[in-house]
């Protein structure tokens, strides 16, 4: 069971260690992530697993978007399961 | 394999374009609560919805955190009120609109579905009581929602309660005239009305239904917009390919949240609604999806065509998605809620004569349409044959949510706040058809009935 973190906004230092850290406070394993910076857009995909975190799941989606409100980065924290059903049949 | 585009674009769908899943709507059989002591009755209605619905609201946020689409409304709809009714003759249903409200509180649903009347054929037993209440049910309540149905294709026009429910949308709009008249806002005269429609203010649980369902409807028409409007100068054909396969995406991510829900819930999955359904945030709008397939504004020449065709894509991208698809699905065309709709009725490029041919081709009918407080309760039973005959001939629902405003005239605004906008009151036809509504009686079913 993965959750797909997206981060997206203005880039600064440390973006990815910070969003790293939380999920390793949470006991999520980082499984991959895609990052790009475009023009100082920081845009960046994690899968997580989320099968056998310390914390439940809501309280580490809670924690990544506290995170992004104080970066001034919007954080999105969601279920794979989602983009599974809508983008295949 | 999840690919960067399809996360990004659902993203860009949430934060910019207003993907969202509207309502999950709980359906509730008050069957089992007939008493004919109607505080016991009360007492068993209150006990069972907030036993049934206690988890509703905290289920619905929880998935929404999970999944990260929003679900804007958690609602019920319960059995027609009537057919409880039925059972006190003597007592004044306001008592059930009360009780409905106040377990609606208790649970934080923001609207209840079901002080309702089935009368296509006849009035039965607690019908002429619950129409005759529904002006003060509706002003002494939050969150009840009121409907009845007058037609249907199999059984033909009731002329009798189409007369009456002339009478009742002006009684109810009076009764509520300090609040903008938002009574009537929340009462609907339907034809060929659905049992299982999630949306309000028409859902009620049909007696065909189980226990408890959940009923899921969709939402999105900023999505389909802002599709389009990616895919610029393409021919009529890609366009209704455009809004297929948007329609599919918005419907699975719908059918997804149903899943979850009445697994979570413990209650059967009942219906997906396809509806795109607008809201007055700007960019959540119907009119603007026929806009940007090429109309100057809605209401000009071409309308209806466009809303055939986005109706009729919506279905079919949407009835591959899901399991099981019902209520209305189809395009909704509120006018106070639909910002583009909002601006065409203050320009006048939109008419309630040119609604009226919209809804021959939309998902439901006149709906949420501001009109003048001085218009007739005969000229408002005569907009319900109307818009009963196509939904009867049609074999379609359709239906009429008018709001008589009383003390004002055509270009006066009405502003309920919140979901249900607000916007210009528009010109009727006030040749009185008296005559035709004071013959009462039942008009045939059409020939399309006899289908056996």
């Amino acid at each position: 069971m993965r959750a797909v973190i997206t981060v997206l906004g203005k880039d600064n230092v440390g973006i990815l260690a910070k969003v790293s850290n939380v999920c390793a406070d949470a006991g999520a394993n980082i499984i991959e992530v895609t990052q790009s910076v475009l023009q100082e857009m920081f845009a960046m995909i994690m899968f997580v697993e989320i099968g056998d975190i310390k914390i439940p799941y809501s309280e580490l989606s809670d924690n990544l978007v506290a995170l992004g409100d104080d970066l001034g980065l919007k954080v999105h924290v969601m279920h794979e399961d989602i983009f599974n059903t809508m983008y295949h049949v | 394999m999840i690919n960067s585009h399809d996360i990004l674009e659902t993203i860009s769908m949430i934060d910019n374009e207003n993907l969202d899943v509207r309502t999950i709507t709980m359906g509730i059989s008050l069957l089992d609560c007939i008493d004919s002591d109607i505080d016991k009755a009360c007492d068993k209605i209150y006990d069972k919805i907030c036993r049934y619905a206690k988890d509703l609201v905290k289920t619905g946020e929880d998935i929404s955190k999970d999944y990260g689409i929003p679900i804007i409304h958690k609602r019920i709809a319960v059995t027609p009120i009537a057919l409880i009714a039925a059972a006190c003759p003597t007592k004044n249903p306001v008592k059930f609109a009360k009780t409905l409200d106040r377990a609606s509180k208790t649970v934080g649903v923001n609207f209840v579905g079901g002080y309702s009347s089935l009368v296509h054929k006849g009035f039965a037993p607690g019908d002429y009581a619950l129409i005759e209440s529904i002006p003060e049910a509706l002003s002494v309540t939050d969150n009840v929602c009121s409907s009845v149905n007058v037609g249907s294709t199999k059984t033909g026009i009731n002329m009798d309660a189409v007369a009456k429910m002339g009478r009742i949308i002006k009684a109810t709009a009076e009764e509520t005239k300090d609040r903008d008249c938002i009574g009537a806002a929340k009462l609907v005269v339907f034809c060929n009305a659905p049992e299982d429609n999630p949306f309000m203010a028409g859902a009620f649980h049909g007696t065909g239904e189980p226990d408890c369902v959940i009923n899921v409807g969709v939402s999105g028409p900023g999505v389909v917009r802002a599709a389009l409007s990616k895919a610029g100068d393409c021919n009529i054909t890609e366009v209704a390919d455009i809004v297929k396969r948007t329609a599919f995406k918005i419907t699975r991510a719908g059918q997804l949240v149903a899943q979850e829900a009445a697994k979570r819930l413990c209650v059967p999955f009942g219906i997906l609604d396809l509806s795109l359904a607008p809201t007055p945030a700007v960019g959540d709008s119907v009119a603007y999806i026929l806009e940007e397939m090429g109309l100057e504004q809605c209401g000009a020449h071409g309308t209806t065509a466009c809303l055939a065709l986005l109706n009729d894509a919506v279905k079919k991208g949407g009835a591959m998605a899901s399991s099981h698809v019902g209520g209305l699905s189809g395009a909704f065309i509120p006018v106070t809620e639909d910002a583009g709709m909002i601006e065409a009725a203050r320009s006048k490029a939109l008419s309630i004569v040119k609604l009226e041919a919209m809804t021959s081709v939309c998902s439901v009918g006149l709906d949420m349409i501001a009109i003048p407080g001085d218009t007739t309760a005969d000229v408002i039973s005569g907009i319900i044959a109307d818009e009963a005959a196509i939904g009867m001939v049609n074999t379609k629902t359709t239906a009429v949510r008018l709001i008589p405003a009383i003390g004002k005239k055509v270009g006066d605004e009405l502003n309920f706040g919140g979901l249900l906008g607000g916007g210009p009151v528009m010109e009727v036809n006030t040749k009185s058809p008296a005559k035709l509504i004071a013959r009462g009686g039942r008009i045939p079913a059409p020939l399309q009935s006899l289908k056996n």
